[in-house]
This record gives C-alpha cells, sequence and structure tokens, in this order.
C-alpha cells in the first residue's frame, strides 16, 4: 500500500470551512519517458480521485498524464456534522487506494 | 559593498521565516559555504519547509514504518535493538560518513543500516536507490534535521579525505570537468535555466523534482558524472565513499535538511 499523508483538523465547528490536503506516494509514469536501455516504461498513473463525506460525495477528479507524482491535493471542506472524510484514488491497474480521517465537532 | 549588501539581505530573507534548529533558527550559510537551500527559489523554500507538503516526507513515513518492522530470519527490526528512534538516530546522520574502527574505512549511513541487516537482522541488504533505503536514510536523517554537518576526519580517514579531494577536483569525462570547475568556480552562474550551487550534501537523501523521487548522495554523483560524460563509480566504491566523506567536510557546519527539495 503506498504511503498516503492526510491532514484536516480532528475538529470543526458546524458550517465551519476547513483545509484538506492530502499526499499520496505514486510513479504517475505519463508513459512517454524511456528507461537507461530505451525502453518505453508503460504508463501507470492514478487516474481518479474520489472524495466523500459519510455517504455524500465532496468531489471527483480524472487525473491525467500531466500530473506530478506523489500528487498533491488539497481542497476546501464545509463540515456540517461530524462523519469520516473518506479519499480513495484508482490506478490504471484498477487497485484502489484510500485513506480516512474522523472529524468531529467542536 | 553591494555585494556585501545582498549577501546581508539573503541571510536576512532567509532568516525570516526560518524553521527552527535543535538551537535557534537554521542558519543556511556558514563561512562562505552555502546550502543549495540558498540557491532555491522561495515557492521551493516554502515546499521544503512545509511540514506537509515536503514530498519527501512520504519516504520518511514509510522509513518510520519500516523502523519498526521485523525482518529477517531471527525476528529483529530497528526498533528492537535501538528503540525509538527519536532519541536513537538523533545527530547520527550529521556524522556520516564515519570512521568504522573495526576496519580502518570510512562507512556510509546507507553501508551501516545494510551492514546492521546483515549482521544483526541476518536480512538480506536493500539495493542502492531502493524505496526502503531511502525511506531508512531519509527516516533517520530528519532526526539530524537543522543540526551542522560534523563529519569525522584526521586519523585513518585522512587518506580517504585526500582521495576524495583528489577526486573532486580531477577533470573528467568528454566533457573534461571537474567537481571543482563547477561548484566552486561557476557558482551562481545559469547551467541553462538552472542556477549552478555549491553541490553541498547536506539535504541528501534529497526529493529531486527532476527525478520526481528520492535521491541518494551516490545517485547525485553519478548523475553529475553523467552529466559530463564521465564513467560513474559504482555507489559503495571505494571513490564514491572517499567522494562522500570529502563532500561531507565540505559541507562541514551546513545544517542537515534531509529530506530537502532540490531541482
Amino acid at each position: 500500500m503506498p504511503t498516503v499523508r492526510l491532514q484536516a483538523p480532528e475538529k470543526a465547528r458546524p458550517g465551519e470551512i476547513v483545509e484538506v490536503k492530502a499526499l499520496v506516494q505514486h510513479p504517475m509514469e505519463s508513459g512517454f519517458r524511456r528507461d537507461a536501455r530505451g525502453q518505453p516504461i508503460p504508463r501507470k498513473i492514478l487516474n481518479k480521485v474520489t472524495v466523500t463525506f459519510e455517504d455524500e460525495l465532496v468531489l471527483e477528479g480524472d487525473w491525467f498524464i500531466g500530473v506530478a507524482a506523489s500528487p498533491f491535493l488539497a481542497f476546501d471542506l464545509r463540515v456540517e456534522r461530524a462523519g469520516t472524510l473518506r479519499i480513495t484514488w484508482r490506478d490504471d491497474d484498477g487497485t484502489l487506494i484510500t485513506a480516512q480521517h474522523r472529524i468531529e465537532l467542536a | 559593498m553591494s555585494k556585501a549588501l545582498a549577501l546581508l539581505a539573503l541571510l536576512t530573507t532567509s532568516a525570516l521565516a526560518l524553521p527552527a534548529g535543535a538551537e535557534g533558527p537554521i542558519l543556511y550559510e556558514v563561512d562562505g559555504r552555502r546550502s543549495g537551500y540558498t540557491f532555491l527559489p522561495s515557492d521551493l523554500q516554502a515546499l521544503q519547509d512545509d511540514p506537509f507538503e515536503n514530498p519527501g516526507l512520504l519516504w520518511v513515513e514509510q522509513g518510520r514504518l519500516l523502523w519498526s518492522e521485523f525482518d529477517g530470519p531471527v525476528g529483529r527490526s530497528c526498533a528492537g535493538c535501538h528503540g525509538l528512534a527519536d532519541e536513537a538516530m538523533s545527530g547520527v546522520r550529521a556524522r556520516y560518513p564515519r570512521l568504522d574502527a573495526a576496519t580502518g574505512r570510512p562507512v556510509t549511513l546507507e553501508q551501516q543500516i545494510n551492514r546492521c541487516r546483515r549482521v544483526q537482522m541476518k536480512a538480506p541488504p536493500w539495493s542502492w536507490e531502493s524505496a526502503e533505503l531511502l525511506a531508512m536514510t531519509a527516516f533517520i536523517g530528519k532526526f539530524s534535521y537543522g543540526l551542522p554537518i560534523e563529519p569525522t576526519i584526521g586519523g585513518p580517514l585522512t587518506s580517504w579525505l585526500e582521495r576524495g579531494r583528489e577526486l573532486y577536483h580531477a577533470r573528467r569525462g568528454q566533457l573534461d570537468l571537474s567537481c571543482a570547475d563547477c561548484h566552486d568556480g561557476l557558482v551562481g552562474r545559469h547551467l541553462r535555466g538552472d542556477l549552478i550551487s555549491q553541490g553541498q550534501s547536506n539535504g541528501h537523501p534529497v526529493y529531486r523534482l527532476l527525478w520526481q523521487t528520492m535521491g541518494s548522495i551516490s545517485r547525485m554523483i553519478q548523475w553529475c558524472m553523467d552529466a559530463v560524460r564521465a564513467e560513474p563509480y559504482p555507489p559503495g566504491s571505494e571513490e564514491a565513499v572517499a567522494l562522500e566523506l570529502y563532500l561531507a567536510w565540505r559541507a562541514r557546519g551546513l545544517p542537515v535538511e534531509t529530506p530537502a527539495v532540490r531541482r
């Protein structure tokens, strides 16, 4: 499981807008590079990111080869209730990487 | 006069938002020796300083997990012998490469880690530039953040330091350049769009934007040699270790910045 770092507050007041940051370790290989022998390195990227808070979809993104390795994602979230924030990234090969974080009401 | 003022301005600006080292703000310039940090644009300095966004921290996190993992047939982990890394590894990276009393030779941090794995854990060594070795050196390095580089020299290491110095000053490769030609002679000038730094090794292993991944000082030296079309020394070879020792001496007093961000 690739390393994921997720930063969000532990508590928020109802209605407060908080910043969430996530970093996921991934080579994000574009498919255009060649190795030392001149052979093409196959494409391998995270092509989708989905963020949910409890049962609600917060954001969804389609990623392409222009996204750099170990992609950094940051977004603002309005917290109305306590719950679990989940982020899921999908690799080209179908593997899912997930991270979650619990936010309580202050 | 204007050069002194520019220098003062540089020091003052970099002093404003300094992360704290062990004792007060970090000084990125010591006696004319300048960390690669001082050649970075402010947004990359901010990226390195950011306690979350520095990409190298992903490897530090991986290292933290490896520290407690059992490996090898005798069921040992780093934590099992060394205990908590915060205490055991504090200041360690700042003293490498160090003298191995048993052999009278210098040993790099990577070599020491693999020696522990081989001798204590009976586990296979991690290969050079492997994710695990980068993660462990980044993790251990973090506990020296802000502390001045202080390699041991003198005694049996004198000849190694001299060899490193010779290698640093020797012209090599199709482009017939030595490390000194650029990193002493052309510092602050441009190499195409990039600014030539002093090539100090105080931040290694670094997250290099060019590689979009972590890289050890070995990889950096090999890259530079490729760049002048010279045959690189294999990592762990005598020449490579002598060079690394010389670079550590050359960086003496500069703060450890592992994991640094560099271009």
